[in-house]
C-alpha cells in the first residue's frame, strides 16, 4: 500500500467503509468464491439427479447418449477453455496496466463465448426437429427405452441452466469492455475483471464436467 | 490494521478514549430524510429496520392466519371454513412463518443491524448486495401474493411431488416465490461471511468474536451450503408442473421421494438457519443481565458450528416412514442424536454462566429464560422423534406439530425477542415499558404452554397432522390449545402497544442502558450513520464484565476521526500508523 508516490495513486474506486484497497479487493475475491461454493451447491442437485438415474437406468444413458454429437460437443469444450485462457490474460493485461490489451481479450472471450451459444444452438435445435423435446413434449422414436424422457430432461437442465450462465457471463464481459473504455481499470483496481474471471472459469469447469457426463459414455 | 493481522503484534497503535455520546442529535434515522433516502439507502442499520417492518407484517399475517386455524379447530367438524379453504390456511402459515419470517428474522434483521457494529465496521462488505437482497425478498413476497390471490396453495409448505405438482391452485408462482427468496438469503450469508472475515476492526480476534456473531458465521454458512439445494429443487419442481420433466413424478419415470431427499436437504439445515442465530442472541443476553464473563466461550462458539455441520447429516429423519432402506434410518437417527450433544453443551454453558452471577431479571433476560425452557422441551421431544420406533408412532401427528412450535416458536421467536427488546434501546434509541415487557412475556410464556402442551398429549394419543375434522375424544385438548392461542394473541397486542407507545412517545435511551461490555453499547443510541466517529481498538473479550468499562471504549488516536470520504485521505491514516511504530 504505502507506496513512495502516495499522491499519484488512484482511489476514486476506494468505498468509505473500506480502510483500503486491499481490504476492498480482498472482500470482493472472497464474496466472489463463496458465491462459486453456491454455484457448485446448486448444480451439484442436478448432478445428484444425474448420478441416482443413471444408476437406476445404467443402459438408457448408454443409448441416450449416442444422441449425442461428441464431435460438436469436443468444439465447445474447446471453445470453453480458449476463453478461459483469453480471460485470464485480461485479468494479467489490467495487472499490467494494458487497457487496450484487456479491452481485446475481453472482446475475443465474449466472441468464443458466442460461439458456443451459437453451436449449443444448432444442436438444440436439431433435437428438437427430431422430437427430443424436455419432460412431457418428448415425442422421439429413435431410443429404444421407455425412460428416454428422464435423460433428455436431465440433459437439458444441465446444459439449459450452464447456457444461462454463459449467457450471464457474455452479459458481464460487455460490461466490462464498457467500463474499461471509460478507463476505470488500471492496475491499482481491477476487481471487477479479477472476479468476472473466477466467474468464467466457474462456467468453463462445469461444462469440462458436463462434457464428458453426458457426451463421452457411450 | 484488521487486514495485518499476521504484523499486527509488532506494530503499535495510539488509542485514547471515546466516550459515546449521549442522546445525539443527529443518528441514522434523522441524517437522510424522505422515503426515497430510504428505499435507496445502502445502509445495514437502515436495511435491518426495513426487513423488521416486513417481517412483522408477514408475522401479523400467517399469525392472524394460524389463529384462524385454531377456532376452526375448536369443533370436531367443519366450524366455519371448508376442508379446501383449511388446506390452504394451514399451508400459508407454514410457509410464510419459515421462508417469510423465521429466516429472514435473526439474520436480516438483527444480525443486518447488529453485525457491522459487534465488528467495529461502518457497514458489511456488500452493502448495495444487501439492499440488493432486500429488494429481492420483496420481489419473492410479490409472488408469493400473486399466489394466494390466484388460486392458493394447498401443498403443506413442504410441496410435496408427486401431489405439489398435479394439484390445482398456483403452486408454481409460490415456489418460485420462495425460490427467488433463497436468493435474498444466500446474499446476505454471503455478506455476513466476508464483513466477518475481512472487516473487524483492530483487536478483534476470533477469540474476542461476540458469540452473536458465532451465531451468524455459523448461520451464514448454511446459508450459503444448504439454499442453493433448495433453488435447484423448486427450479425443478417449477419445471415439472411447466414442462412435466418427471424427475419426481413417478408417472414419467421419476422418484417422489428424491424430491423428498431434495427438499430435506435443504430444509432441515433451514430449522438451523433459524435456530443458530438465535443461540447467538441468548449468549448475548445471559451474559449481559448475570454481569458475568460466558462460561465456555469455545465451547458455545464452536457447538454453533458443529450444529451447522451436523445437521447437514440429518435430513433423512424426516423420511423414517416413506420407505427408506432400514440401515439408512438407523444411520439418520443415529447422527440425528449427535445433534442433542452441543445442543446441550450450550444450555449447560449458559446455565453455568447465569450460576452465582448477578442476574437481573429485565425483560430480554426473561425472554432469554423463557428461551431455555421451551427450547429444551423442544430440544427433548425432538429426540424422541429421532428414535425409529417411536418416530413410526409419532410421525404425522401433533406430536410432530407441538415439538415443532416447541423450537421454532419457543425456541426461536422467544431468542428473536430477547435480541429485540435487548438492541430495541440501540435501534430506536428509546427505552419501551419495562413493566409492560415482563406482562406481556409471562403471559406469552402460559398462552405458548397452553396452546402447545395439548398438543403432545392428544399427538402421542393418535392426533395426525394437518387434519380438517378429528373424533370427539381429541376436542377437550383441542379447545384448550385454542384458547391458548387466543391468550398469546393478547399477549402480542401487548407487545404491540408498548413498543409503538416506546416508538413514539417513550423516553430516550442512554448509550449503554444494561450496562454492557460488547462493542455495539459502545456507540451513541441510535448510532450515527457510520456507526463510530472512530475507528474502536479492542483489548478485551466482550464479556469482560470483571475490567473497568473505560478500557472498552478505546479507538484510534488519530483526528480524522477514521472518516476517510476521500482515497487520499486513507492513505493518511495507514502512514500515520506507520509514523507512530
Amino acid at each position: 500500500m504505502a507506496q513512495p508516490s502516495v499522491t499519484e495513486e488512484r482511489l476514486e474506486h476506494l468505498k468509505h467503509y473500506f480502510i483500503d484497497s486491499d481490504q476492498q479487493f480482498e472482500a470482493s475475491k472472497m464474496g466472489m468464491w463463496i458465491f462459486l461454493v453456491t454455484e457448485i451447491l446448486f448444480f451439484g442437485g442436478l448432478f445428484l439427479a444425474y448420478i441416482v438415474y443413471r444408476t437406476w437406468y445404467p443402459e438408457l444413458y448408454l443409448l441416450a447418449s449416442e444422441e449425442l454429437h461428441t464431435f460438436w460437443g469436443a468444439v465447445n469444450t474447446v471453445v470453453l477453455i480458449g476463453s478461459s485462457l483469453t480471460v485470464a490474460m485480461a485479468i494479467r493485461s489490467a495487472q499490467l496496466n494494458q487497457i487496450k490489451g484487456l479491452i481485446i481479450n475481453l472482446y475475443i472471450t465474449i466472441g468464443l463465448a458466442c460461439v458456443f451459444m451459437v453451436i449449443k444452438y444448432f444442436e438444440y435445435s436439431e433435437k428438437f426437429a427430431k422430437g427430443i423435446l424436455p419432460g412431457a413434449h418428448y415425442s422421439y422414436e429413435g431410443i429404444a427405452h421407455e425412460k428416454a424422457n428422464i435423460f433428455f430432461s436431465i440433459y437439458y437442465m444441465m446444459t439449459g441452466l450452464h447456457g444461462i450462465h454463459v449467457l450471464v457471463g457474455i452479459g458481464l464481459m460487455v460490461w466490462l469492455v464498457f467500463k474499461a473504455k471509460k478507463k476505470v481499470f488500471h492496475s491499482g483496481y481491477y476487481t471487477p475483471v479479477e472476479i468476472t474471471g473466477l466467474y468464467w472459469h466457474l462456467v468453463d469447469i462445469i461444462w469440462i464436467f458436463l462434457f464428458p457426463l453426458l457426451y463421452l459414455i457411450d | 490494521m484488521a487486514t495485518n493481522e499476521a504484523t499486527s503484534n509488532v506494530k503499535r497503535i495510539q488509542v485514547r478514549r471515546f466516550k459515546p455520546e449521549e442522546y445525539p442529535e443527529k443518528h441514522y434515522l434523522n441524517e437522510e430524510k424522505g422515503v426515497w433516502a430510504w428505499m435507496t439507502t445502502v445502509d445495514h442499520k437502515k436495511i435491518g429496520l426495513m426487513y423488521l417492518a416486513s417481517i412483522t407484517f408477514f408475522f401479523f399475517v400467517a399469525g392472524v392466519l394460524a389463529i384462524l386455524l385454531r377456532t376452526e379447530l375448536l369443533t370436531p367438524a367443519r366450524s366455519f371454513m371448508d376442508a379446501d379453504v383449511y388446506n390452504q390456511v394451514f399451508t400459508l402459515h407454514g410457509a410464510i412463518m419459515i421462508f417469510f419470517f423465521l429466516i429472514p428474522s435473526v439474520p436480516a434483521v438483527l444480525g443486518n443491524f447488529i453485525l457491522p457494529m459487534q465488528l467495529g465496521a461502518k457497514d458489511v462488505a456488500f452493502p448495495r448486495l444487501n439492499l440488493a437482497s432486500y429488494y429481492i425478498y420483496v420481489i419473492g413476497a410479490l409472488f408469493t401474493l400473486v399466489a394466494i390471490f390466484t388460486g392458493g396453495v394447498d401443498t403443506g409448505w413442504t410441496f410435496y411431488t408427486p401431489y405439489s405438482a398435479t394439484t390445482g391452485g398456483n403452486v408454481m408462482a409460490m415456489t418460485f416465490g420462495v425460490f427467488i427468496l433463497g436468493f435474498s438469503s444466500i446474499l446476505t450469508g454471503l455478506n455476513f461471511i466476508v464483513t466477518i472475515h475481512k472487516m473487524r476492526s483492530p483487536g478483534i480476534t476470533w477469540n474476542r468474536l461476540p458469540l452473536n456473531l458465532w451465531g451468524l458465521y455459523a448461520t451464514s454458512i448454511i446459508q450459503i451450503l444448504a439454499t442453493p439445494v433448495l433453488a435447484i429443487t423448486l427450479l425443478l419442481l417449477t419445471m415439472e408442473r411447466l414442462l412435466g420433466i418427471g424427475i419426481f413424478d413417478p408417472a414419467l419415470g421419476g422418484d417422489p421421494v428424491l424430491y423428498q431427499h431434495f427438499f430435506w436437504f435443504y430444509s432441515h439445515p433451514a430449522v438451523y438457519i433459524m435456530i443458530v442465530p438465535g443461540f447467538g442472541i441468548i449468549s448475548e443476553v445471559i451474559s449481559t443481565f448475570s454481569r458475568k464473563v460466558i462460561f465456555g466461550y469455545w465451547a458455545i462458539a464452536l457447538s454453533s458450528l458443529a450444529i451447522a455441520f451436523i445437521g447437514f447429516l440429518v435430513w433423512g429423519h424426516h423420511m423414517f416412514t416413506a420407505g427408506q432402506s432400514s440401515l439408512a434410518n438407523m444411520v439418520f437417527s443415529f447422527l440425528t442424536f449427535l445433534v442433542g450433544i452441543p445442543t446441550g453443551i450450550k444450555i449447560f454453558n449458559w446455565l453455568a454462566t447465569m450460576y452465582r452471577g448477578s442476574i437481573d431479571l429485565k425483560a430480554p433476560m426473561l425472554y432469554a429464560l423463557v428461551f431455555l425452557f421451551l427450547f429444551t422441551i423442544g430440544g427433548f421431544t425432538g429426540i424422541m422423534l429421532g428414535a425409529l420406533s417411536v418416530d413410526i408412532h409419532l410421525h404425522d401427528t401433533y406430536y410432530v406439530v407441538a415439538h415443532f412450535h416447541y423450537v421454532m416458536m419457543g425456541g426461536m421467536v422467544m431468542a428473536f425477542f430477547a435480541g429485540l427488546h435487548y438492541w430495541w434501546p440501540k435501534m430506536f434509541g428509546k427505552m419501551y415499558s419495562e413493566f409492560w415487557a415482563r406482562i406481556a412475556c409471562a403471559i406469552l410464556f402460559v398462552g405458548f404452554n397452553m396452546t402447545f402442551l395439548p398438543q403432545f398429549v392428544m399427538g402421542a394419543q393418535g392426533m395426525p397432522r394437518r387434519y380438517f375434522n378429528y373424533i370427539d375424544q381429541f376436542q377437550s385438548f383441542h379447545v384448550f390449545s385454542t384458547i391458548g392461542a387466543y391468550v398469546m394473541s393478547v399477549a402480542f397486542l401487548i407487545m404491540a402497544g408498548y413498543l409503538l407507545h416506546s416508538l413514539l412517545k417513550g423516553k430516550r435511551a442512554p448509550s449503554n442502558p444494561w450496562g454492557s461490555r460488547a462493542l455495539e453499547w459502545q456507540a451513541a443510541s441510535p448510532p450515527p450513520l457510520h456507526n463510530f466517529h472512530h475507528v474502536p481498538v479492542i483489548i478485551n473479550g466482550p464479556y469482560d464484565y470483571h475490567k473497568p468499562m473505560s478500557e472498552f471504549q478505546l479507538g484510534i488516536a488519530a483526528s480524522h476521526n477514521g472518516h476517510h470520504h476521500h482515497g487520499d485521505e486513507a492513505v493518511k491514516v495507514e502512514k500515520s500508523e506507520k509514523e507512530q511504530a
